[in-house]
């Protein structure tokens, strides 16, 4: 993966927030939400600043970022979309509007498309099981959605 | 409240919200405002109603009609036609689907009527974000009578009796876990609520925190009471943005009136309450798991002993309940351990809120006394099986439970009976299925989240798993042999022997349940390579059948990949070598001339 430089107001920024768990290992956890409210994704950069902002080691931090699925090492797209594959929407038939959306992005999930515009994700429940199957993209919730209505979202944006 | 005459309520659960109940409000109020009614009409955003299906749900007090499926575009009739001119919007009531009739009382809908709620007893009753709401329905009485007037021991002892057992799943007397805690010795002790919802399909812990956050927080300072903690630590989902929003709001309400901090109700008692994030991993739903993430760290179980009782959070003793737990502790204070102990039966007193959800007419939140059959929670509560199709298995438990069947419909549930049939009450998540449902499908489902999940600390769990995810898609791709079936079951049960966690111990539950109540189909799959639910790709072909189709060339356009060939008024055909057995020809055909095969 190329290096990104992080800008230094970004840095100090990064650091500040550090300062506020008042650099407690046990605070990481939030540290690492703050940072990804900051960048949108936690790349290794980040990473790096925020180990030792929080006095834990770089191996410590990446074992924490790859247990939680919340985190992410990649950028999202500008949209990202997430179907939910809790088991109401499994079973009515979210698996075949997953692939509706994989079929017209010509993405896996987990990724993004070529030009950042969509990024697929699958999500455990978001507890709108009364709407299922459910779709989001970005702050958007898409109830009953079948893959004949799959084309017509994307059209949206 | 007092000086409004009446008073609308509009769901703002996040089920609705999803549905523009927001928009809903925003427009009750500017029509309300137009009118002139802003002093004798208010507008209350409440918790989930629990009616989900028929979201947004809007109801009028004081006299009670439920409106459902309510637009924006319905705000201004429901101002003018029933706040001004007094009648009602008749297109918005509820229907009964059996006798066709309108309904407009929620107390006489079926959805209603066998329900008792307890925990949920102010979700859809009061607004979550005004603390004076909660007080005004006795809340924080109960922990006002208790600093007033009993000591710890005696408050343990009404938990004891009520008999009120842990609602995350596990069933674990509460009132023991405090009476542990309190008898640890330590400087510090501290009180978790486990509000990591991570079963798909169940949401409602989610429901509690967002339409009764106070509850949760005065039963927790009782508990802190109880046991000696002045500390409290709720550790929920970052995916549940409205309920940390409104347990934020709460949190500081509640500091406002003295009801956390220092000294509460001047009886010198301490306790507050802070909030620890999850981030998305399902096993810290387990307490030494959920103990270690809000330390930072990877949220990886450990073995017990020690029980987080004795050593938990920074290793001090630590009394960890789950939401829906804490929510049941108010009632029981206030209307006592006996009037808690007659509901439900006598090893599970009191109510369970389940998640029903998946085929079913009804979806929603519903809370019923213990010992309520299967059959009442889905034909009479739930309306049945949605289409009209056969009913064919609902699944308890989660990722942990398993699948009962026809068979098991009239067996009153509570913790013992659901272990003893193969399942486990988990925390509450009910998912229906029908006949189109492959059980094999479902299990793979369920492995697939297991896999995803498993920490990877212990081996059966971290290999196993995913030995078991790879048998069954071998048989859901038509490749298995019968030995698989053997393989399957000798490795669920060492999996089930030699795993660290619950999450692991639990896990292959939807594997040997369904091949206990289902197992043709497995053999079906194995023996015949067909897959007798129709919803195994690999083992179904889309076939059109000469003599029903009239070739009108519908199936041919929709295709999404030319695969159906066709002269007009001419039977068409499906080449199966180009076909990816969407099914979106099937879907259209008008005549049922595309069957499965």
């Amino acid at each position: 993966m190329a290096k990104i430089k992080i800008p230094e107001n970004k840095v100090q920024e990064l650091k500040d927030l550090c300062a506020q768990f008042k650099n407690e290992p046990g605070e990481l956890i939030n540290v690492l939400h703050g940072a990804q409210g900051m960048f949108g994704y936690l790349p290794a950069e980040v990473q790096e600043i925020v180990a030792e902002g929080m006095n834990v080691s770089l191996a410590h931090v990446y074992g924490v970022v790859t247990f939680y699925s919340f985190f992410s090492m990649l950028p999202k797209g500008k949209h990202p979309i997430s179907i939910c594959m809790g088991t109401a929407c499994y079973v009515r038939g979210a698996e075949k509007v997953l692939d509706e959306f994989k079929r017209h992005l010509d993405v896996k999930v987990g990724d993004t498309t070529p030009d950042g515009k969509f990024s697929l994700s699958c999500l455990r429940c978001v507890g709108a099981c009364g709407l299922a199957p459910v779709v989001t993209i970005g702050e958007r919730v898409y109830g009953r959605v079948s893959p004949e209505d799959v084309k017509g979202i994307l059209g949206e944006y | 409240m007092a000086k409004y005459k009446n008073h609308i309520l509009v769901c703002a659960g996040t089920g609705c919200r999803a549905s523009e109940s927001e928009a809903i409000a925003v427009n009750l109020k500017r029509s309300i405002d137009e009118n002139n009614l802003e002093n004798d009409v208010q507008v209350v955003r409440t918790g989930c109603f629990g009616f989900c299906e028929k979201g947004p749900v809007v109801k009028m007090v004081p006299d009670n009609t439920f409106y459902v499926q309510v637009t924006p575009d319905d705000a201004e009739d429901l101002v003018l036609e029933h706040l001004i001119k007094g009648r009602k919007v008749d297109r918005l009531l509820y229907v009964d689907p059996e006798t066709k009739e309108q309904v407009s009382d929620s107390k006489h809908m079926d959805f209603y009527k066998k329900q008792i709620r307890i925990a949920l007893r102010n979700c859809g009753f009061i607004n979550p974000e005004n603390i004076d709401e909660y007080i005004a329905r006795d809340g924080y009485s109960a922990l006002g009578t208790i600093l007033d007037e009993m000591s710890p021991e005696s408050a343990i002892k009404i938990i004891k009796d009520s008999g009120l057992r842990g609602r995350g799943g596990g069933g674990f007397p509460t009132g023991l876990k405090w009476e542990i805690t309190r008898k640890s010795e330590s400087d510090q002790k501290y009180v978790v609520c486990n509000a990591d919802e991570g079963d798909p399909g169940a949401f409602m812990d989610r429901s509690i925190l967002e339409g009764d956050p106070h509850s949760v927080l005065e039963a927790m300072a009782i508990c802190g009471y109880c046991i000696g903690a002045d500390s409290g630590l709720i550790y929920i989902r970052a995916e549940y943005p409205l309920a940390i929003k409104r347990l934020k709001v709460a949190i500081n309400q509640a500091r406002e009136y003295g009801l956390l901090g220092n000294d509460i109700f001047g009886s010198g008692f301490c306790f507050d309450v802070e909030i620890r994030y999850g981030a998305g991993a399902f096993v810290c739903g387990e307490e030494t798991a959920l103990i270690h993430s809000m330390e930072g760290l990877r949220g990886e179980p450990t073995v017990k002993p020690p029980f987080p009782s004795v050593s938990g959070y920074k290793g001090k003793p630590t009394n960890v309940n789950n939401v829906e737990t804490f929510a049941n502790i108010p009632a029981i204070f206030l209307k006592g351990a006996d009037w808690f102990r007659q509901i439900g039966t006598e090893k599970s007193s009191g109510t369970k809120v389940f998640a029903l959800a998946g085929k079913v007419n009804n979806v929603g939140l519903i809370e019923v006394p213990m010992g309520t059959t299967l059959r009442e929670v889905i034909f009479d509560i739930g309306g049945g099986i949605k289409g009209g199709k056969k009913f064919k298995a609902v699944q308890t438990g989660g990722p942990s439970g398993g699948c009962l069947t026809e068979h098991h419909l009239d067996l009153p549930i509570d913790y013992d009976s659901l272990i003893a049939s193969g399942s486990m009450m988990g925390s509450g998540g009910m998912i229906v299925m029908d006949e189109d449902d492959c059980m094999v499908s479902v299990a793979k489902f369920y492995l697939d989240f297991t896999v995803e999940e498993s920490c990877g600390k212990c081996t059966p769990c971290r290999i196993g798993n995913k030995r078991l995810y790879e048998l069954l898609e071998k048989i859901t791709l038509g490749k298995g042999d019968e030995g698989d079936l053997t393989r399957l079951r000798n490795l669920g049960n060492v999996i089930k022997d030699t795993a660290l966690c619950g999450l692991g111990q639990t896990s292959p539950n939807p594997v040997l349940s369904t091949m206990d109540n289902f197992p043709e189909e497995y053999e079906a799959h194995v023996k015949e390579s067909k897959c007798p639910a129709g919803q195994c790709r690999a083992l179904m072909q889309y076939v059109v059948s000469p003599k029903l189709c009239t070739g009108c060339t519908l199936c041919a356009r929709v295709c999404p990949v030319d695969a159906i060939s066709g002269d007009k008024k001419m039977p068409h055909f499906i080449n199966t070598s180009i076909c990816i057995k969407c099914g979106a020809c099937m879907d259209k055909c008008k005549f049922g001339a595309i069957s499965i095969q």
